[in-house]
């Protein structure tokens, strides 16, 4: 019963996530990490506040912090020091296991890289984002199966990601972090080296699954993308500021 | 929303579907890594088997004939042809079917006629040869039954006949046929010298002690009386099978409880220890073997897991960041190498016994193997796949998430 009503649940189910509760609060967030005999100090005393429903862009240079603040979001890492309550929960002291659970069950990742398993049908690549968390297998395949119609690739579900173009890939990344239900979907450079068409069709996407409401943090280098979110940081150096954009 | 989390889980359908999927990924190295362990367990394999088929084959070729016969002589010194240095009693028959597990035993001896020639009466061949050299053995009542004789016609002499020192002989087949005997109702006579015996049978086959054949046979009685026979020379033992062992023992002893070792005895080779020794023989090398070349396939395999733990740490990067514990990326590595074992295991079981085959016909020996072989071997493969994983899978599931993402771009 459980599984079926994991099933039934669908993005539009969550709206109420939509409401003003914070889904991510970092408090003087630092990370540090040392390489050697050199400390990079990766993150400063980061404040954020994201609420449910919120579309988020981070911006900045290269080796400013970017990926190492969704790193930490994202519950692959921990910060060296201050608090992260996500959902409302803190997860500094949560316990190895428990990360693990809710970043598989809670949080979706597009990476920088991809990521994808190069020996595995685009189908499969879709399908392993439900094998730890105790979906059954027939849901599975076929949330895996809409997941991929949603962004354009009904077309492509048993090519190897060999064959793909970078759009296709990234798309497949999208369709393989969303296809679990996340309620936070962090998203590292989704239209490095897009052109403009696909990057439209892929903040299209967004624009959907935010409506649909999912919380979505987008690091970009790029101002198209990070126009269309409602707010935008930018990181300097390990540090955050928020651009006020007036409205 | 601080309600206990459900924890991560795979289902065991789920953890071997993901790892074959590993192993045919790359299914031309996988098969290379295999074949370390398939040498290995084949080798075993072939070895128990052939080993197993030698030894069957040792006990089928002796005959139950040569395992219950057991025989014992007087030694006659380092020279031979002196007096015996101990002397085997009359009653030697007596002695030794008194033992359990004797079927029948009987004494012999040969008796020194110098000389004398033999010769049958009447004389029906006036132009051919009428006396021959003929050896004369003496016997006891037993005898006929231990040599396992056949008589073709008469009967052979009882302990009355030696008792009374009559002077009846039994002819062996060839001598028969020298003398011209071939009936004993009419009593026909021999003359050994001056000595004439009355031919009471004529023995046409002995399974053992066969120089029995040539040779005038009588009772050791009348060799005694006759020719001053000190003893027997020789005693011939049948035994129950399985029994020979056991009575070479206890005959010695039975026939001289004083000096039970200068006694000679002969009793068959015990076909289970010999057995035993071919299967240890061969064992101990190829087992050797065998266990050598599963040693290099658990390398083999604990080397290529290793090997695609580093290039797959993108994957397990990956299988973190969208719920896998580190349990599960152990599981999954042990299970391909696991796989790989199992498969080489089964691959060499099947090759193993292929070859005990082979070999079998090329000899015409059946081939024999033990039943829990073809069981224990591929679970010996797949044990060892197992083990050879434990490193990578730990090693793999020791990586930090961040870190596998970030090493696996
Ligand atoms: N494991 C690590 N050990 C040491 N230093 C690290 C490690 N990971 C990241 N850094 C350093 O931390 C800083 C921030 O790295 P991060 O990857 O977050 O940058 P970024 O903003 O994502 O850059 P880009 O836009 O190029 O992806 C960099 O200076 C990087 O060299
Ligand atoms: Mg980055």
């Amino acid at each position: 019963m459980a599984h079926l009503k994991k099933a039934i649940w669908s993005w539009s189910a969550m709206q109420p996530a939509r409401d003003a509760s914070p889904v991510v609060e970092l408090s003087s967030v630092d990370l540090t990490y040392q390489s050697g005999e050199v400390e990079v100090r990766a993150l400063r005393d980061v404040k954020l506040r994201i609420n449910g429903g919120d579309y988020l862009s981070v911006v900045g240079p290269s080796g400013s912090g970017k990926s190492s603040l969704l790193n930490i979001l994202g519950l692959l890492d921990r910060p060296s020091g201050g608090e992260y309550r996500f959902e409302g929960r803190d997860v500094s002291d949560l316990s190895e296991g428990d990360r693990t659970a809710l970043r598989g069950q809670r949080i979706g990742f597009v990476f920088q890289e991809f990521h994808l398993l190069p020996n595995r049908t685009v189908l499969e690549n879709v399908m392993v984002a439900m094998l730890y968390n105790r979906w059954p297998r027939p849901t599975r395949e076929r949330l895996a199966r809409d997941s991929l119609e949603r962004v354009g690739l009904g077309h492509r579900m048993d090519f190897r990601p060999g064959k793909l173009s970078g759009g296709e890939r990234q798309r497949v990344a999208i369709a393989r972090a969303t296809v679990a239900r996340p309620s936070l979907l962090l998203c590292d450079e989704p239209t490095g080296n897009l052109d403009s068409a696909t990057s439209e069709a892929i903040l299209g996407l967004f624009e959907e699954l935010r409506d649909d409401g999912l919380t979505l943090i987008v690091v970009t280098h790029d101002e198209q993308v990070s126009a269309h979110a409602r707010r935008t940081v930018s990181m300097w150096d390990g540090s955050l500021s928020e651009e006020d954009r007036g409205g | 929303m601080d309600d206990p989390l459900p924890r991560s889980r795979l289902s065991v359908r789920d953890l071997v579907s993901e790892a074959t999927a590993g192993l045919f990924a790359r299914p031309g190295r996988t098969l290379l890594t295999v074949l370390g362990t398939v040498l290995g367990i084949g080798a075993l394999v072939a070895t128990l088997g052939i080993a197993k088929t030698a030894g069957n084959q040792i006990i089928g070729s002796f005959n139950e004939l040569a395992a219950t016969s057991v025989v014992v002589s007087s030694d006659r010194g380092f020279f031979g042809g002196e007096a015996p240095r101990i002397a085997i009693p009359w009653d030697a028959e007596d002695r030794l079917t008194r033992l359990n597990g004797v079927i029948a035993a009987g004494s012999m001896a040969n008796v020194s006629v110098g000389a004398d020639l033999t010769r049958s009466v009447p004389i029906n061949d006036p132009l051919g040869q009428t006396e021959f050299q003929i050896s004369m053995m003496a016997a006891s009542p037993g005898l006929y039954a231990a040599v396992r004789g056949t008589l073709s016609t008469g009967r052979w002499f009882d302990v009355g006949h030696s008792q009374r020192a009559d002077r009846v002989a039994v002819l062996g087949r060839g001598a028969a046929q020298k003398l011209n005997v071939v009936r004993v109702d009419q009593q026909p006579v021999i003359f050994v010298g001056e000595v004439s015996f009355v031919v009471i049978g004529i023995l046409v086959n002995v399974d053992r002690q066969p120089e029995l054949l040539n040779a005038v046979i009588i009772p050791e009685g009348t060799a005694q009386a006759l020719y001053d026979l000190e003893s027997p020379e020789t005693v011939q033992i049948d035994t129950e099978i399985g029994a020979a062992s056991l009575i070479a023992s206890q005959a010695a002893i039975a026939l001289a409880p004083g000096e039970p070792g200068l006694l000679r005895v002969q009793k068959p080779p015990d076909p289970e220890d010999l057995r035993r020794d071919v299967e240890e023989d061969v064992n101990a090398l190829f087992l050797i073997l065998g266990g050598v070349s599963l040693l290099v396939g658990a390398i083999g395999i604990a080397n290529v897991t290793l090997v695609s733990v580093l290039e797959r740490i993108g994957e397990i990067g990956l299988r973190r960041a969208v719920g896998a514990a580190r349990r599960h990326i152990a599981a999954q590595f042990l299970v391909e190498s696991t796989g790989m074992g199992l498969a080489g295991g089964i691959i060499g079981t099947s090759l193993g016994v292929l070859v005990v085959v082979i070999v079998s016909a090329t000899r015409t020996w059946t081939p024999v193997l033990d039943p829990w072989v073809p069981l224990a071997a591929p679970t010996l493969g797949a044990v060892t796949g197992l083990v050879a994983g434990v490193y990578p899978a730990l090693r793999a599931a020791r990586l930090e998430p961040v870190d596998a993402l970030r090493a696996g771009g």
